[in-house]
């Protein structure tokens, strides 16, 4: 074996080495859990599918992935086309101050999303939320942005806030790279701004839009950090289960139900598989029409 | 999760004038050992022999570390006192976070077989989901059992088990009573209500007469006050014998009676029921939302720090009664000091939570430094102590108040082996029917069949439901 042949592997194996104890094993020790039942008292037992049969038909599961699938449902596109939108905008080289602008819309992304929460949470606030206090000093009705009919936008929002700077950032590096030559000859054929980011910009667009998409899904199935924080202010409308990820923490460490905990995380993992693909086939069959 | 609210101690500096000047009443730990050096456990059942006096001497004397997990601040200085007296052992110090957070890392170091550490501080509350995983030591061949006359009684039925085990050491505690404003009550003329429906009535008529106010807030989220107020009221929940065997009864008379109080003064608008310890809550103290505080022990010292522009305002009083003639109160909050069952310095753990907790130097440190209200008798009937006449509360001597009630908290409250769970439960079934103004009654219902059910498939076998 020459020289070459043999640095492939060697470039490969700290990857390998790092996926195989980070991704793989845990993952393989997620489900090895799930099989057995483990109870406070009795002991472990081995249950086989049991568990995953109980997933299947437990409706705080069940709700918990509902909810977070129309969380992406909405969230999702309202947070792909603003980023899009300040992405354009500040390719566009009309804006004034773009550098300014641009860290701005990102350092919200910089926020950590702990901190994020419990700004959003004090604004939100029924009582002496800047929000509430504005509407009442103008008699107007503001929403219940803590209550039930609220509270998914209210996540929906600080999620936006959150990523749009992030997105925004994907989506304009890789506008960055289309040659200036395009642009040019475009000019040359008569094409105005509008038709230059349609013609041109979108479609070289299209790989970072795909990478932000598959984030975006990941993020919106694992929705956590936002729920469980605004749950402190918010008990009575975020449930221990309002997330599916939220349910296997509260399970694991609320209920001490480590085997169940798993099964529920290992499907969600699946669930998540099953959306990216989803999404990915969707986005490619219309590439091809 | 039901905890002593106490990281940030901010009212340090209104109460630093409480200071003690004597030793009187002092505890020896000396004394306690001694007490079991003739061989006798001092437990009935006789779990672990007593560790002969020579074998603690020796343990004391040879070079030992200890890592003590506590969210207790400048809990050194306590420490240092240790230190001094048995200079061979060192302690560690390790705040783990506070309450449920620190529980969750031990539940795994103990799970994962290492990195627990020999000793952690544990409220009276999650004793129970500890034990029940056989995760603590029996102090009792380490001389703790004499010292059940040093403590509060109630306390000691926390902290004891079944047959007799000494799971910790109490440290402080929290008995509770009820804080209300003086101006709001003088404004619209409402005495200080002795009973409940004294104190319903009242509720009516200050929300009648000022929209803006509430007579109080009942937190939906706080499952530890609703804890505390069905421990007043006498109620056994929650009632475990032997391993296995539990009665749930969060659903029987005295639990309805409290649902239909307090899910009826809700439903009517004429109380709060925003969640507690929140930044909307203390905005809510701060302006004059609520003309009372129904908390703890320890909420006065919190209140000083957390609602400064009322300084003055407050004043402290027992719980309202549902029977004036017999007062009684229940706790919430207070914390323990345990020893880890993998220690491998039991005699030098089991000395270290002993002497933190009763050596009269570092009990008094507790009180005066960290302003935790004590759970020894000395210190409650020390003269100093509840001579302290804090500015924040127009001069009364707010500790005598607290410490009369403390004679009065109900010695046979139990909690659950699963805590957590039915504080879940509680705030999902409860405290939502609170929140919502629905039905709480039935709201107790499904929190009964909640826990049962999750009993049962844990694999207890339940009782009374």
């Amino acid at each position: 074996m020459n020289r070459q042949r043999a640095a492939g592997p060697l470039f490969v194996a700290p990857f390998m080495v790092l996926f195989l104890l980070l991704f793989l094993a845990p993952l393989g020790y997620a489900a090895y859990l799930s099989l057995f039942q483990e109870r406070l008292i009795g002991g472990t037992a081995f249950v086989g599918l049991d568990n995953y049969t109980q997933a299947l038909s437990d409706p705080q599961f069940l709700h918990g992935i509902g909810r977070v699938a129309l969380f992406f449902v909405i969230q999702v596109p309202v947070m792909l086309l603003l980023a899009l939108a300040f992405a354009l905008a500040l390719d566009s080289g009309l804006l004034r101050l773009a550098r300014v602008v641009r860290l701005g819309i990102f350092v919200p992304y910089a926020v950590p999303s702990v901190v994020a929460a419990l700004m959003w949470g004090y604004l939100y606030g029924p009582d002496f939320g800047p929000f509430a206090q504005l509407g009442r000093s103008l008699s107007l009705p503001v929403p219940d942005f803590l209550g039930d009919g609220w509270m998914l936008a209210s996540l929906a929002n600080i999620v936006t806030w959150e990523f749009v700077g992030y997105n925004m950032i994907i989506l304009y590096a890789a506008l960055r790279t289309v040659p200036e030559e395009l642009y040019e000859a475009a000019a040359v054929d008569g094409a105005g701004a509008w038709r230059i980011a349609w013609s041109i910009k979108l479609p070289a667009l299209r790989p970072a839009l795909m990478l932000t998409l598959l984030f975006s899904v990941i993020g919106s199935f694992q929705l956590f950090n936002e729920p469980k924080l605004l749950m402190t202010i918010a008990p009575d409308v975020i449930s221990s289960s309002y997330t599916a990820n939220l349910y296997a923490y509260t399970l694991a460490f609320t209920g001490q139900q480590v085997n169940y905990a798993a099964t529920v995380s290992f499907l969600l993992g699946l669930v998540i598989v099953i959306a990216s693909y989803a999404v990915l086939l969707t986005a490619n069959r219309r590439r091809t029409p | 999760m039901p905890q002593n609210p106490f990281p940030a101690m901010p009212g340090r500096s209104s109460m630093n004038r409480r200071l003690f000047l004597t030793t009187t009443g002092a505890l020896s730990l000396g004394a306690a050992l001694t007490a079991c050096g003739g061989g006798d456990s001092g437990g009935s059942t006789g779990s672990g022999k007593a560790v002969a006096r020579a074998d603690i001497d020796k343990a004391m004397r040879t070079p030992t570390e200890l890592t003590f997990w506590t969210w207790v601040p400048n809990i050194e200085d306590e420490v240092a006192l240790f230190e001094k007296k048995y200079p061979a052992i060192k302690v560690k110090v390790v705040n783990a976070g506070q309450g449920t957070p620190q529980y969750t890392k031990l539940r795994t170091a103990l799970k994962a077989g290492s990195g627990a550490p020999d000793l952690v501080q544990i409220e009276y509350q999650a004793i129970p989901t500890f034990t029940i995983t056989d995760s603590l030591l029996d102090l009792r061949p380490y001389g703790a059992s004499a010292l059940k006359s040093t403590f509060v009684d109630w306390t000691w039925g926390q902290v004891s088990g079944s047959d007799g085990e000494v799971w910790a050491i109490p440290q402080d505690t929290g008995p509770m009573g009820m804080l209300y404003r003086q101006d709001i009550f003088d404004k619209h003329g409402i005495d200080v209500p002795g009973t409940w429906e004294e104190f319903a009535a009242a509720a009516r008529k200050l929300h009648k007469a000022d929209p803006d106010v509430y007579l109080t807030n009942l937190a939906a989220n706080q499952v530890a006050a609703w804890h505390g107020l069905l421990w007043q009221a006498g109620a056994k929940p929650y009632v475990t014998s032997g391993r296995s065997d539990i009665t749930i009864s969060v659903d029987d008379a005295t639990s309805r009676k409290l649902g239909e109080y307090w899910g009826g003064l809700a439903r009517e608008g004429v109380i709060g029921v925003e969640p507690d310890f929140t930044d909307s809550w203390y905005a809510a103290l701060n302006k004059g939302k609520y003309a009372t505080w129904i908390t703890a022990a320890w909420g006065p010292v919190f209140l000083s720090g957390s609602a400064k522009a009322t300084a003055g305002k407050w004043r402290a009083a027992p719980l309202p009664q549902w029977d004036a003639a017999k007062p009684s109160s229940g706790n919430w909050g207070g914390s323990t000091t345990a020893v880890i069952r993998s220690t491998k310095n039991p005699v030098a753990a089991a000395v270290f939570a002993q002497f933190l907790n009763t050596d009269p130097a570092s009990a008094k440190m507790f009180a005066t430094e960290q302003f935790f209200f004590p759970a020894t008798k000395a210190l409650l009937t020390d003269a100093e102590f509840v001579a302290d006449a804090p500015s924040f509360y127009g001069g009364q001597k707010v500790n005598q108040v607290f410490a009369d009630i403390s004679s009065t908290v109900n010695a046979s409250f139990q909690w659950p082996p699963f805590l957590d769970q039915a504080a879940t439960d509680w705030t999902e079934t409860v405290g939502k029917s609170l929140a919502d103004k629905s039905d709480t009654l039935r709201a107790l219902g499904t929190w009964q069949s909640r826990l049962t059910s999750y009993a049962k498939n844990q694999g207890f076998t339940v009782k009374g439901s």
